[in-house]
Formats: structure tokens, sequence, C-alpha cells
């Protein structure tokens, strides 16, 4: 390898009570993919931080085309070749492309010229973007798009991209890797964030793997397995979930002509959803973010009600009913957002057990709290799912996300629910927490109850679901069978690549 | 560079301790305050604290701790159970004079008529009156949308017209000489709301507020409603996933406070005031807020700032006759209490850290 593109030595950064980042040392190429691969909390965004000016090393340095590199600020990273796509956009629904590209620039040319050039260079990339059209109305991998041209207008010698397929289509994941591929090809280096193994495998030249701070590994994903990647990330032997196929019995919760309009501006409204979830089995529901799940889950748990006879469990019509008469009835939810939805940031996990189990536990009798009660539950709930946590009065945000879920999860699986319907179970939890709560929801559909997952991890879904179905701007696809479903197939009932044509096809 | 940090949990010895904190930097900074109007600071902070409860007079004084805190208390209960659940009700003062005017109006109605039967008809009436008030801005609220907080206030200078009218009007006193509000209830002994112990300034209304105390109490800690209205301030979204129905809660918060204001209303004008008048308000409707926050929205807090807020009144009061401190001074001092509260709570929820320049 001749002078490496960025050269990483010894970079530590520690913060009151963690270090983040404990001797990193890595190079990547010119032109090479370079993945960074780790759990939640591994210390990769603290790396790509640094990286990107955004947080200073305590000790370590970087070279960048061998020369010392060490930006205070994610202007000066920027000035030297350093763009990034972050997960999460910073993008203003109101204002068009061009506009917005515009705002994030030290000196923006005009307009016209602007506009120009991102078309230019969006064609170019297989990436065609309208740079009139308004933010607002883009789906989310057009949005990522706005994001990836914005840095390849600077163009850069190192783009970091953080998570940037968990809000794509399979269709969409593939515009995405060709475009890499041409950037690699032309020789700017990528250094790709991920947890998502199959994905490092098909992209990545190179692999660095974090564990608590520390690179444990190195590998060429090619020649690796997902699965010896995922032990050294995770550190353990990973056991996959066991699952019983067994019969499905009657039918618990009958979805029939759901429709809803949905209550935020943003939202997406329900249209005409119809399914059936049968005692003992698991239908998955995928789709990209933003496509109806909260709303479909809203519509379950009671917080929007719904035509009476749109939602019927065990046969009787609940859609009218709300939250408690339906958790009496049986039909349990673990909604997405774990503070501040599933439960009350500063409430502890005791007050926190009683928010959905009052009714079930009987921990309100006559409306009287008992608390006791409460207390061995939330107890019972911490033992039983390895909730790692000082105690019951521990305040819920003190909790870190993967606890918290578990307890979020345990707390409703432990309420013996007829129905359980849960929105993304392992969303931002490490791999171990997300194998137990996968493993808790096999077994509560072994002991036969009915239980509709929807999760934007198609992983996650192939894993556990009997059936798949996939939301695709508030509509239900078919329902098929998950065994034997190729991720083309998996693709097209998310809606294919929305409409974004696929520009590498005549390129 | 200080910058404030949230902390992962509250701190609880520092909400403990937050009010205390409080009181003591309010003496210091009122006492500079008072230096600077050329008085002795240490002797008017004295007569403040010192002469209602020990001074030669505290014989007086004492009864009107219980007279000026019960309705202090009374309001404070019920505003803190809106407060908790982020339900503004700025307008207990409204609610307190309609619910003297109705608890007023139900008594004379039966003049000279003596019967058992008239005063908790007009109790009945006077929680009645404050409930009707508040229901205004929340049936607004619940079917419309609009905001409480502006339209429970803008309804206290409603009421305090709707005051001037009755006094002037239909419940002035025929034999009045032409004063200006309504027969002094004190000589109408099946309206009056004496002292149920001569002397100790005990009346109906400290009754009330102890028992509004302990409902309170009871409401928040040990029933599943009491449990809903914390988290609906807590986590709005986690109420309606627990199956909160905001609607009922904003019905049932406004609604109680606006019913304990009424109560207090009617108990003052039946008793300590006598009579409603075109002056008969006196604050305590806005008082109470600070009340119910310098009691950290607790019930037992607030029995004990109501007591420290109504000697500070009392106090005032004689600093006021014997120092000739304004009256304005002594207002800055009850308001200092709370802005002193406010920013001690931030620390019991963020640490104070010196910021070391890292990221820009």
């Amino acid at each position: 390898m001749a002078t490496p593109l960025i050269d990483i030595r010894g970079l530590t950064k520690a913060y009151p009570g963690v270090v983040a980042n404990d001797d990193i040392s890595f190079a990547i190429a010119p032109g090479e993919v370079h993945a960074l691969l780790g759990e939640n909390g591994a210390g990769k965004s603290t790396l790509v931080k640094m990286i990107y000016g955004l947080v200073r090393p305590d000790s370590g340095a970087m070279t960048l085309s061998g020369a010392p590199f060490a930006p205070s600020q994610p202007r000066e990273a920027r000035e030297s070749g350093v763009a990034m796509v972050f997960q999460h956009f910073s993008l203003f629904d109101a204002l068009n492309v061009a506009e917005n590209i515009a705002l994030g620039m030290e000196t923006p040319p005009k307009m016209r010229d602007l506009a120009r050039r991102i078309r230019e260079i969006s064609h170019e990339y297989g990436l065609p973007l309208d740079p009139d059209r308004t933010v607002g109305d883009l789906s989310a991998g057009e949005r990522q798009r706005v994001e990836i041209v914005r840095c390849l207008l600077q163009d850069p010698k190192l783009l970091i991209m953080d998570e940037p397929t968990s809000v794509l289509t399979p269709q969409e994941v593939d515009i995405l890797f060709q475009t890499l591929r041409q950037l690699s090809a032309e020789g700017t280096s990528i250094l790709y964030i991920s947890h998502k193994l199959e994905e490092i495998r098909a992209l990545c030249d190179e692999a660095t793997i974090l564990r608590l701070g520390k690179v444990v590994g190195t590998c060429v994903p090619r020649d690796t397995t997902a699965r010896d990647m995922a032990e050294m990330m995770v550190g353990t032997a990973l056991t996959p979930p066991a699952r019983a196929g067994q019969a499905p019995g009657d039918v618990a919760l009958e979805v029939d002509g759901l429709s809803l309009r949905s209550p935020s501006q943003f939202g997406t409204s329900l249209k005409d959803l119809r399914f059936t979830v049968r005692q003992g089995e698991i239908l998955g529901i995928g789709g990209v973010a933003g496509n109806g799940q909260d709303e479909l889950l809203g519509a379950l748990s009671g917080e929007l009600r719904a035509a009476r006879d749109a939602v019927r469990l065990a046969g009787a019509p609940i859609g009218h009913l709300g939250p408690e008469a339906r958790r009496k009835r049986g039909l349990l939810t673990a909604p997405e957002e774990r503070l501040g939805h599933a439960a009350a940031p500063d409430m502890s996990l005791m007050e926190n057990a009683l928010l959905t189990g009052a009714a079930r536990k009987t921990l309100a009798p006559r409306g009287l709290i008992n608390w006791r009660g409460a207390r061995v539950f939330a107890e019972d709930i911490i033992a039983r799912f390895d909730v790692r946590t000082p105690g019951p009065l521990s305040a819920a945000r003190a909790l870190s996300g993967g606890n918290l879920q578990k307890f979020v999860i345990g707390r409703e699986v432990l309420q013996a629910p007829e129905v359980l319907v849960v929105n993304q179970p392992t969303w931002g939890v490490d791999a171990a927490a997300a194998a137990a709560i996968r493993q808790a929801l096999l077994d509560l559909a072994k002991n036969g109850a009915a239980i509709l997952c929807i999760s934007q991890d198609l992983d996650e879904l192939m894993e556990i679901a009997d059936r798949f179905g996939a939301l695709n701007e508030g509509r239900l696809s078919e329902i098929r069978p998950a065994a034997g479903l190729t991720v083309k197939e998996i693709g097209l009932m998310m809606g294919g690549a929305h409409g974004m044509e696929v520009a590498h096809a005549e390129a | 560079m200080l910058r404030l940090e949230k902390r992962a949990q509250p701190d609880r010895r520092l909400a403990l301790a937050s009010p205390v904190l409080a009181v003591l930097a309010t003496i210091v900074a009122g006492g500079l305050l008072f230096a600077f109007l050329g008085k002795n600071p240490f002797i008017a902070i004295g007569t403040i604290f010192w002469e209602p409860l020990f001074g030669e007079f505290a014989f007086y004084y004492r009864p009107q701790l219980l007279v000026k805190g019960a309705p202090l208390i009374l309001i404070a209960i019920g505003l803190s159970l809106g407060f908790r659940a982020g339900i503004w009700n700025i307008g207990a003062e409204g609610q307190y004079i309609m619910g003297a005017l109705f608890g007023a109006g139900a008594g004379l109605a039966f003049y000279p008529a003596e019967s058992p039967l008239i005063f908790p008809l007009m109790i009945v009436a006077g929680a009645f009156g404050g409930f009707l008030w508040a229901m205004i801005p929340a049936i607004l609220k619940v079917r419309f949308g609009t905001n409480e907080i502006l339209v429970s206030l803008m309804l206290v200078y409603v009421a305090e017209q709707f005051l001037a009218s009755m006094s002037l009007g239909l419940l002035k006193n025929p034999e009045g000489f032409g004063f200006p509000g309504s027969r002094n209830l004190q000589q109408y002994a099946s309206a009056h709301n004496a002292e149920i112990i001569a002397g100790t300034g005990m009346h109906w209304g400290v009754v009330f507020a102890f028992i509004a105390v302990i409902f309170a109490y009871a409401l928040l800690n040990r029933h599943m409603l009491g449990f809903h209205i914390r988290l609906t301030g807590e986590a709005p979204r986690a109420a309606r996933f627990a199956g909160v129905n905001p609607p009922r809660l904003i019905l049932f918060c406004l609604g109680t406070s606006g019913a304990l204001a009424g109560l207090a209303g009617m108990f003052e004008a039946s008793g300590p005031a006598g009579v409603v008048s075109i002056d008969f308000n006196v604050g305590y409707g806005f008082t109470a807020i600070i009340v119910a926050f310098l009691g950290r929205l607790h019930p037992i807090g607030i029995l004990l700032a109501g007591f420290l807020m109504a000697l500070t009144y009392i106090g005032g009061e004689i600093a006021q006759s014997n120092l000739g401190l304004p009256a304005a001074a002594i207002q800055v001092f009850q308001g200092m209490l709370l802005f002193f509260l406010l920013a001690a709570d931030l620390l019991t929820n963020f640490r104070i850290r010196r910021a070391v320049p890292e990221a820009a």
C-alpha cells in the first residue's frame, strides 16, 4: 500500500466514566471502501466525529495524504476533503433541494449555477435529483440523495457514510452501492459505518471491528462469514433464535378495511389495511420508515381510534376502544419510541411497570394503586429479562437503550397477552439483547399468542416471522409466507425503488 | 465558560433542599434590597419573620397565619393538580371571586331566614361558582384547542367586572348607606363562617384546606387518576399510550382547581372578610401560583409554603406600618422567593460544569 489517504494512529477519547475510543489505529487507502463495524456503543460515532472535526481526541494523531490532520471544526475537515452523510438528515422540509444545499455551503454560487451543478453531479453518479423540488415531498431515499449530492459537490477525498441503508429498500440499496463503487473506482475513499454484515460483505474492501471502544479485529469482509464478523463484534458466540414450527391456531387479531387519517401533518394515513394474525403465529410487517408504521401501532394500541369493525380481537369488534379496554381484552402493544412513549423517562421502573400493567396485573383494584405489587412486577421483569439496573426505583432514562427495551418488551410479555404488537423491537439494541428479545417473542408465540412484529430490520423479520407483508405509503402489500421469499421480492413488496429511477442502467 | 449538563437522575437531596436554599437566598437578597432602601436589613427581616410568630402582638398575628394561609393552600392544592399535568390555570383569582359571589349570593337569597342548611348550601354554591368559571377555559380548550392560560387569565378581569356590578347592584346592602358591597355575613348567623374555636383563626376554610391537602396527597400517591396526572405532565405521549383521556383530565384538573378556588372565595366572604365588596379580592389566586411552586407541587410542601407565604404577608404588613417599607418592596421580596426557587430547581436536574472548549 502506498501512502494511505487517511492514517489514524492511537486515537483515544474518554468521557466521564467511559473510554469511548481507546488507542484506535487503522488506515484507509485511496479508493478503498472501509467498513467500520460494531455494536451500539462500541465507539463508532465518537471515532467518526473526531475525523469530521466535531470532537477533539484526547491523544493520538491522524494524517491525511501524509500531512498531519487535526480538524478543530467540521469546516476544516470539509476543506481538507472529508465529507459526511449523517444517519439523521439535516434538511428543511419547506425549502427546495438547491436551497437546502446552498445553506450548507460557505460561499454558495448563484442559484442557477448551483442547480445546474446539482443536475450534472447527480446524473454523473446515477442519483437523479431535481434541484427545484421541495424537500418535504421527497422520500427518505431521495432525501439521502440530497445529502450525498451535497457531499459530492465538495469533491471529497474521503466520504463518511453513517448507517446509510437503514432508510432504503433493497432496490434503493443497490442503486446506492453502484454509486459508491463508482466513487471508489474514481479514487474516493469511503468509510462505511454499519452493523449490517451482508451489506459490508457485498461492498467493502476492508473492515475494522470495534468493541467497547477498542479495535478487536480487522478482516477482509469478502473472505469472512457474516457469522464470524458478528462474533468478533459481540465477543461471544451467538446462538440464533430457536423456533419450532407449529400449526397456527384460530384467528386472534383481524384487521379488516382499516383506514385512518394520520393525526400528524407529516404522518402517513393508513389506507384500507386487511390482515389476520393467528394464535401461535408471528406476522412480520416490513417497510421503510415513515410508511405508516407508527399509525398502524397507534390504531392497534387504541391511541388512535378506528371504525368499530376495522379491528377485531378474537372476533369481537374493538376498533373504537381505548388502550386500557384493549389491554383488558388481551391486546398489548410496545411502541417504537422507548423514552416518552413506551416509558416515562423521569419515572421509576416501578411506576413504568404500572403504566401498562395496571389492568392485567390488577395493580390498581378500584383505582387504588398497589405499589408493592407494582414493585414486585417490576422486579420480576428485571429478573426474567436480565435488565441491567440498580433496581426498580431507578428512573427509566438512566437505563441504556437495550436495557430499557428489554424492560418494555418484558413488561408486555409477562402480562401474558393474547395478541402482542411490537414496533421496532430491537431498534438500537445491542446484538445480545436483540437476540434475547427475539427469543422472547418466539417463545410467546410458541405458547399460543399471536404476534405482529413491525420492523424495518428485514433480517429480523426473516428470522422470526412466519408470514410477511410490507407497508408502503400507508398501504399493505399482499401477505406471503416468509420462508422462501427472495430479497428482490421483499424489495418489490416494500415499493421497489420508490419511483426513484435507476440511472445506472443507462450509464 | 460555564455550561449546564443534564443529570442522569434528578438529585433527590437537592430537590428537598432547594426550597430552603431559595428562602435563604431571598433573605440575603431581600436584606440587601432593604439596606438600599435605607432600612436596617436585620430589623426588617426580623420584623417579617419573627414579629408575627413571637413578637409582642403574636397573639393577634398567629391566628392571622391560618386565616391568610388557608385560602392560599386551598387554591394552590387545586392548581398543583393541573400544573402537574401541564394544565395551566392562571385564573384562580377569577374563580375565587365567582365562588365568593355564588356562595354569598346563595346565603343572602334566604336573608333573614335562619336554617342550619344555609351554610352547607353556600359551600356547595361557592364550589360550583368556581367550578363553573373554570369550565369556560376547560371546555374551550377541549372543544376548540384554545390556550387555557390566556382564557383563564382574561376571565379574571371579567370576574372583577362581575364583582363590581354585583357589589353595586344585585348584592348591594340595602341598609349599607351606599357602601359598594353586600350585607355583612358575619351578622347573619346562618351564613357566618365563624371561628370553630374562638381566637384561633380556625374557621371552616382552614378545615377544608387541611382536607384538601390529605385528599390531594392520597390522590397523587395512591390513586390511578393521580398517577395519570403525573404521567401526563412528565410524558404526554406515554400517558395517551397508558390510556389517559386528555380531555377528561383537562376537565377534571381545571374543574377541581376552580371548585377549590371557589371554596376559598366563599369561606373568605362569609368569614374573615364578611362581605363581598368591590375590592374583595386581594390576589390570593395569583399568590397561590407561587405557593404551588414553592411547595414543589407536593401537597405537604404546599401546606408549608402556604404558611410561609402567609407569614411574609403578615410580616410584610407589619414592616410596612412599623418601618415604613414600601408595599412594592414587600412584593418584590415575595417575588424573589419564586425566582430563587426556580433557579435552585434547575440544579436538581442539571449540574454546572466548566465547559472545556472542545466542539464548535
